[in-house]
């Protein structure tokens, strides 16, 4: 048992800052997938033939049912397998932007849903198309209406994005690895790396709410 | 594939027996935070808001790397099985607290209120009155709660747990098949997934009020 002692985080604090720019790097990269490809899901799930809806639908099961961890490794170590090389960092993206675009789709699916069905009949009778109506009318509603439980997704995308540590990103995580690989000081640099996204946490949650009061105020 | 999926099987019951484990560690966790919370000392709030916030506010990885391999520096030696149970338990209790707590809360004021007035003590509107009625608005959010734990627990596999997360990765590193290797692993986990959704599905049917 050795004693505590913070002082010896300071020579690596650049590379921790280093650390937490790449994991908000990261969240930013990955949400705004995520988000894209969860309105993608939730359409193709909702009005697609069935044969492109049925094995998107399983494709979601699939992402909701193992875990992330799992699904970074058959990315980064399958894909390569078959002959397809893809940097960590594109790895790392495209894995967490997938996950939470099932998650997203789930919630948008029934944001679009619940959206009141006489916007549609009134978009098409004003001689609006049937993809204009949902691109429209629909969809910014449905987005609208679910924005709180999808910017959740994105502040767990943000503690999740820790995982990715382990393809060997550079990130927050992988930053206080380095140093601890050269202080043997793991305590301290796990506590600091902690603290930093702690506060990448609020910065985030104080943004979605402004963001949330920014949307009620447009109504 | 025959040859290694004994191992699978082996593993996904470290998996499951790690998430019960930590699932009981978290239901307590998460019990006594939601009390805290909900207590009339402020010192009680204070560390009950402290816990919650400090564990939903930072990643679970970090917590368990806290745990097992910053734990020595301050005196607390684990084996990875007990640090993963632990790190997870207290994780996810902070999350079912607030699943606990929501559902407290959404139980009528009026309730309360009124058996008071009959004469019920708080601990006795508590016991007799709000938990029946929050009880059943807990098992959807538990259940959830669940699952992530259930799924996040493959995070211990970075600890050096074996359990079916950490079985594969070993197993694709000794077979260089990543895809047949994920597609068991993957299937296992659907599988236990599944099983807790349906149990979840069953006592929300069972307790239904209508």
């Amino acid at each position: 048992m050795q004693g505590l002692d913070f002082t010896v985080v300071a020579p690596y604090w650049d590379l921790l800052l280093i650390g937490a720019w790449w994991t908000a790097v990261l969240t930013v990269s990955a949400g705004a997938l995520s988000f894209v490809g969860g309105i993608l899901f939730a359409v193709t799930v909702l009005y697609a033939p069935k044969i492109v809806a049925y094995p998107v639908r399983a494709l979601m099961w699939v992402f909701m049912g193992t875990p992330l961890l799992l699904q970074l490794f058959l990315i980064y170590f399958g894909l390569a397998q078959i002959g397809i090389d893809i940097p960590a960092l594109a790895a790392g993206i495209v894995g967490l932007g997938l996950h939470f675009a099932v998650y997203n789709a789930d919630i948008i699916r029934a944001g679009i849903v619940a959206v009141d069905v006489g916007q549609t009949e009134g978009a098409r009778s004003i001689g609006f198309g049937k993809w204009q109506t949902l691109r429209h009318v629909v969809i910014p509603q449905a987005i609208r209406n679910t924005a709180p439980p999808i910017g959740g997704n994105l502040i767990a995308l943000l503690k999740e994005s820790s995982i990715v540590s382990v393809i060997g990103i550079a990130e927050l995580v992988h930053s206080a690895q380095l140093a601890i690989s050269e202080t043997f000081r793991p305590f301290e640099f796990y506590i600091t790396a902690a603290a930093l996204y702690y506060i990448l946490n609020l910065v985030l949650e104080a943004a979605l709410r402004l963001f949330e009061r920014h949307v009620e105020a447009s109504r | 594939m025959q040859r290694v999926f004994p191992f699978f099987v082996e593993a996904a019951l470290v998996t499951i027996e790690i998430t019960v484990l930590a699932l009981i560690l978290g239901l307590a966790a998460a019990a006594l935070a939601a009390a805290a919370k909900m207590s009339r000392s402020a010192i009680l709030r204070t560390i009950g808001t402290l816990y919650v916030s400090l564990f939903r506010g930072t990643p679970c990885l970090i917590q368990l790397f806290v745990l097992y391999f910053g734990g020595p520096q301050i005196g607390i030696n684990l084996e990875p099985f007990a640090a993963g149970v632990i790190g997870l338990g207290l994780n996810i209790g902070a999350y079912m607290a607030e699943s606990i707590r929501g559902a407290l809360v959404a139980v009528d004021r009026g309730q309360t209120e009124a058996a008071r007035t009959i004469g019920f003590s708080r601990f006795q509107t508590l016991r007799k009155v709000v938990l029946p009625q929050a009880a059943r608005l807990m098992i959807r959010p538990l259940g959830v709660n669940t699952v992530a734990l259930l799924k996040g627990s493959a995070l211990v596999s970075t600890i050096s747990v074996v359990e079916l997360t950490y079985t594969a990765q070993r197993f694709i590193g000794s077979t260089y098949k990543p895809f047949e290797i994920f597609g068991v692993a993957a299937l296992l986990y659907m599988i236990m997934v599944y099983a807790v959704a349906r149990v979840v599905d069953l006592l929300d049917k069972r307790f239904a009020i209508v």
